[in-house]
């Protein structure tokens, strides 16, 4: 049993090549690719047999899955159903309970080392994993058992790519992300929360245009996506740059758009294409609409400090000044009365001197 | 009794104090001091830097006084002051340091170095670490009563010179006098101008004064080696003479540290405000110029120039009084470079001069005055310290320089309108 | 550890650390250090306008009659770091937001391009001083180890802290944190290092101008 091509599929769904030309066109400019590759890849992605892809969610929230398909239409991301044959999602597709589960097998057994294996949520490890079952069976067995036969594993979202929420201090489940587990597969961090949908569009529209993984950084991620920081591209940068801060989210300068490092905004240190891409159709992204970046796509945004917290402050309170200064007070009033006490000790031996005190004995 | 390493150590850790706790935090190691050092900067040896030359008493303080000292040598960690290490600092406290403090009005984070010199003298000398010279010097002033060793005949045989030559007799303890004179061996041995100067100042002004047998002599030994209990031996005999005879108000010579000794370090040494005043002779003239007390007439004509005593300016306050009553008398009179406070030491005060191991040293760093006083051209040199006078004297012989040193205070008493002095009669 | 998780160590629990050891020294040193105490002065003191202890401390800040000459290279650089440091630590926005969470007083910030070069200058005139530490004789020879160390520890939050805006060298993320722990490391040396001086040097200044204001002279 074989897919239909990616072109063959997108001729029975009606859409013209135009389009399609034009979606490759996006795909090659958010990757960062030279504009003349659009058609390259519109070849190369015509003649593409759709992959079977197996999607394991664990533990979620299933905010990426809505995220990718809560958007607009038409969108370019909704193509990423056309692009792929999505044989077992559990919250999207219509089987369930054995007949479920036993199209995911099946794609395990028929596809076995090509198809692609994405993952949303983190794997709980903790007391054998009992914290997140499907049919039984621990996240941990799932991932490793659907690891095996995979391609490549595309890790969508902070959880499945960091550990996300479920690995926030205390992390009760014990909580880690795909690739602390697989560490023999090709692993793809799409990180956020949620992702970019055009962000895992493109990741497969690499991999079926070049049959291979786009470059990533050094969490994972694909570079052409997450290489530059939000602050970098900000439209409000240059606010940045003269100093022009906003101090409350209803102020003078909230009202004119200006930075929002002060209420923060952890822009700076968070790598991803929002401030690009944007969000719901281009229309927007959280600093567009008034509110710092929450460095969702970074691991351990969660227990980074406050969300209103800017980088400058303190990430926690300052618990040990109250004690250090009772102790630096305690110390030093301890240091001078036995100073005190030292120097009234050589006063009480002083000998008035004499001529005879100033000569040494010479022996 | 004798100097022991243990005693010096002793006496530093009873005068560190919180400004010198304060100081040594502050040093940034900049080495500015350096720069108002003639010392350094006329031989260019980094190890004449001031704040260098405290190292010893820093390390004291930082090893009793600090905790993280204190742990350290808890711990064995720290290297302890030796005898060693402060016999080879001698020359460095003592020989080329003239407590002239020009380091204190130049630091940046404002530490007051000369303050900490002075200091640092305490347990040099008492673990026996003062130069033969200053020890002798000592001994003699406690022993004789003046550094020199000049006793109470040798000022009555000045007082007849002074009868001899002005007509004025010299009062010797009167009780009840305004005035009691002080004056330093030098203008004894080598200046006598001096005493015969007050005599028709005084005449003229028609005050009442006094010297005391008991105590003529204002110099003090024990301030320049740095020992307090000697200074306080020295200070308490004009003290006691002062109040013997009831005097108002005593006055310090031409002597730079004579006045620091009697007027500024005297109360606290002997622990008491005094009874009396204390007044340079320049203030005491400067006083009576105001009241109308001193006429002057005629001018110097020669190109003259002014050396600020360090001990009497910049380290005793006394400021305008030296310019305001030369121009009294000088109308070709050109100001030395960086004067007033500013100024550069003679070379030889805090004791200096009477160093032997140090007088190579001292001519050498002789070259700041020459060469200051080369570039006003001044064929004549007033000051107001015997000491600075001797230093000067000595310094421009071996430079041949023609130049006459003088004192202000008899350059003021050869400007008396004459028919005022002339006639006879007793103060 | 990643770069945010040292990134949130080093802004929360190394900064809580840092600032402890930071109070604890500096309260202990200026206890251990003012109250040793002084004789007070039984010399009856003379009175003249601009002297005192509060005049020195001011009038401290310029360098007196002919010192400029003797070594203006020291005085330049001098100055131009330190005025340098107070306008990149105090007037920059990231640094004025910190001091507001730790006192609730804040006050303007200068532009991000103004503190910038404020930044370059200072480095500059940094290393100008470190090239006169080490090629003035006199300077060479009172350094210790202890004056490199001071150096270093002053210089490198300035460096990280201008890597860092300009995503030089290392990522933000990382470069932040480094920022941040170069200034933790200076915290934690000030009180046992001649840094100390940022708060002794007002003592210093007042005890040696009081001593001289009661002789009525101006230091």
């Amino acid at each position: 049993m074989d897919h239909e091509t990616l072109g063959e599929r997108l001729r029975e769904q009606g859409i013209s090549r135009r389009a399609f030309l034009k979606f490759c066109a996006a795909m090659a400019s958010i990757m960062a690719l030279p504009p003349g590759t659009a058609n390259a890849i519109a070849d190369a992605m015509s003649k593409a047999t759709r992959p079977s892809v197996i999607w394991l969610s664990f533990q979620e929230c299933t905010g990426c899955t809505e995220s990718l398909t809560r958007s607009y239409t038409p969108t370019l991301e909704s193509l990423i159903f056309d692009m792929i044959s999505l044989d077992y999602h559990h919250t999207l597709q219509a089987a369930s309970g054995f007949a479920a589960e036993k199209s995911r097998i099946d794609a395990m057994r028929n596809f076995y080392g090509k198809y692609l294996l994405v993952v949303d949520g983190s794997i709980p490890l903790h007391d054998g994993g009992i914290y997140s079952t499907i049919a039984g069976r621990t996240n941990l067995d799932l991932l490793q058992e659907a690891a095996k036969g995979a391609a490549a594993i595309i890790a969508v979202g902070t959880c499945a790519s960091f550990g996300g929420i479920p690995n926030a201090k205390p992390n009760p489940t014990g909580a880690v992300s795909v690739s602390d587990i697989i560490k023999d597969k090709p692993v793809v961090n799409i990180s956020g929360c949620p992702p970019i949908p055009a962000v895992i569009t493109g990741v497969l529209a690499h991999y079926l245009t070049f049959g291979a993984l786009p470059e990533l950084d050094d969490l994972g991620r694909p570079r052409s996506f997450y290489g530059e920081t939000i602050h970098d591209r900000c439209y409000r940068r240059p606010f940045y740059d003269q100093g022009k801060f906003a101090k409350t989210f209803d102020d003078e300068g909230a009202r004119n758009g200006w930075c929002l490092f002060e209420l923060g905004c952890k822009g700076p240190t968070t790598h991803n294409a929002c401030a690009t891409t944007k969000w719901n159709g281009g229309t927007s992204f959280p600093i567009e609409s008034g509110h710092g970046c929450l460095g969702c796509s970074e691991p351990h945004f969660w227990d980074a400090g406050s969300f209103y917290s800017a980088l400058s402050m303190p990430a926690s309170a300052l618990s040990l000044s109250t004690d250090a200064a009772i102790a630096g007070a305690a110390i030093g009033v301890g240091v001078s009365i036995a100073n005190r006490f030292k120097k009234r000790a050589a006063k009480s031996v002083h000998v008035t001197a004499t001529i005879a005190d100033l000569e040494k004995q010479h022996e | 009794m004798s100097a022991t390493l243990n005693k010096g150590i002793g006496v530093l850790k009873e005068i560190i104090d919180a400004p010198i706790a304060s100081f040594f935090s502050s040093c940034v190691h900049c080495g500015l001091c350096a720069e108002a050092c003639l010392f350094y900067t006329e031989t260019g040896d980094p190890k004449y830097t001031p704040i260098h030359k405290l190292e010893p008493l820093r390390r004291v303080y930082q090893q009793e006084y600090t905790l993280t000292g204190r742990l350290t040598k808890m711990l064995g960690l720290s290297k302890p002051v030796t005898d060693d290490e402060l016999d080879a600092w001698q020359p460095l406290v003592y020989d080329s340091c003239t407590l002239c403090g020009r380091c204190s009005l130049v630091c940046p984070v404002g530490n007051d170095i000369v303050y900490m010199v002075r200091k640092l003298r305490e347990g040099m000398a008492i673990s026996g670490h003062a130069p033969d010279g200053l020890v002798e010097a000592a001994g003699r002033s406690v022993e004789i009563g003046s550094p020199m060793g000049v006793r109470l005949p040798a000022v009555k045989a000045q007082m007849k010179h002074v009868l001899e030559d002005t007509g004025i007799e010299i009062p010797l303890d009167v009780t009840g006098a305004e005035y009691m004179v002080l004056m330093s061996s030098m203008e004894i041995i080598s200046f006598p101008e001096y005493l015969a100067a007050i005599a028709r100042i005084m005449k003229q002004a028609k005050k009442s004064w006094t010297l005391c047998s008991d105590a003529f002599e204002a110099t003090n030994s024990g301030i320049q080696i740095g020992v307090s209990d000697i200074a306080r031996v020295l200070v308490q005999r004009i003290v006691d003479g002062a109040e013997k005879l009831k005097v108002k108000t005593v006055i310090s010579p031409e002597c730079g540290h004579a006045y620091t000794a009697l007027r500024w370090e005297g109360p606290n040494l002997i622990g008491r405000p005094y009874t009396f005043d204390v007044l340079h002779i320049l203030e005491v003239l400067d006083g009576f110029y105001d009241q109308g007390l001193l006429k002057i007439s005629g001018f110097e004509e020669a190109r003259l120039t002014f050396h600020d005593p360090c001990q009497l300016v910049r380290r005793g306050g006394v400021l305008e009084e030296p310019r305001k009553l030369l121009k009294l008398v000088a109308n070709n009179y050109v100001e030395m470079s960086d004067p007033g406070k500013m100024n550069w030491c003679c070379g030889g005060g805090g004791g200096v001069s009477a160093i032997d191991e140090a007088e190579n040293l001292r001519l050498v760093a002789f070259k700041t005055k020459k060469s200051q006083l080369e570039a006003t051209g001044a064929k004549t040199l007033v000051t107001a310290c015997a000491n600075c006078r001797i230093v000067l004297e000595e310094g421009l012989e071996h430079y041949k320089m023609n130049v006459h040193v003088t004192g202000l205070t008899e350059m003021i008493a050869d400007h008396l309108a004459t028919a005022e002095i002339n006639s006879r009669e007793m103060p | 550890m990643n770069e945010v998780l040292f990134l949130t160590w080093v802004r929360g629990m190394g900064l809580n650390i840092a600032i402890g050891i930071f109070v604890l020294g500096t309260l202990l040193r200026l206890l251990e250090i003012y109250t040793l105490g002084r004789k007070p002065d039984l010399a009856t003191p003379r009175h003249r306008a601009g002297a005192s202890g509060l005049h020195t401390v001011f009038r401290r800040s310029l360098p007196p009659p002919g010192m400029f000459k003797k070594s203006p290279a020291s005085y330049v650089a001098g100055y131009v770091f330190h005025i340098g440091l107070f306008i990149v630590v105090l007037l920059s926005a990231q640094h004025i937001k910190l001091i507001q969470s730790l006192t609730g007083v804040w006050w303007p910030n200068l532009p991000a391009q103004f503190i910038d070069a404020a930044t370059v200058v200072t480095l500059a005139a940094m290393v100008l001083v470190l090239v006169e530490r080490i090629n003035k004789p006199v300077k060479r020879f009172l350094s210790t180890f202890e004056d490199y160390a001071a150096w270093m520890l002053t210089f490198l939050p300035v460096l990280t802290g201008y890597l860092a805006t300009h995503h030089l060298l290392l990522p933000y993320t990382a470069m932040l944190a480094l920022h941040i722990i170069s200034v933790e490391l200076l915290l934690v040396f000030l009180p046992f290092t001649k840094l100390m001086h940022v708060f002794t040097l007002w003592g210093s200044r007042w005890y040696n101008g009081d001593v001289n204001a009661k002789k009525g002279v101006a230091v």
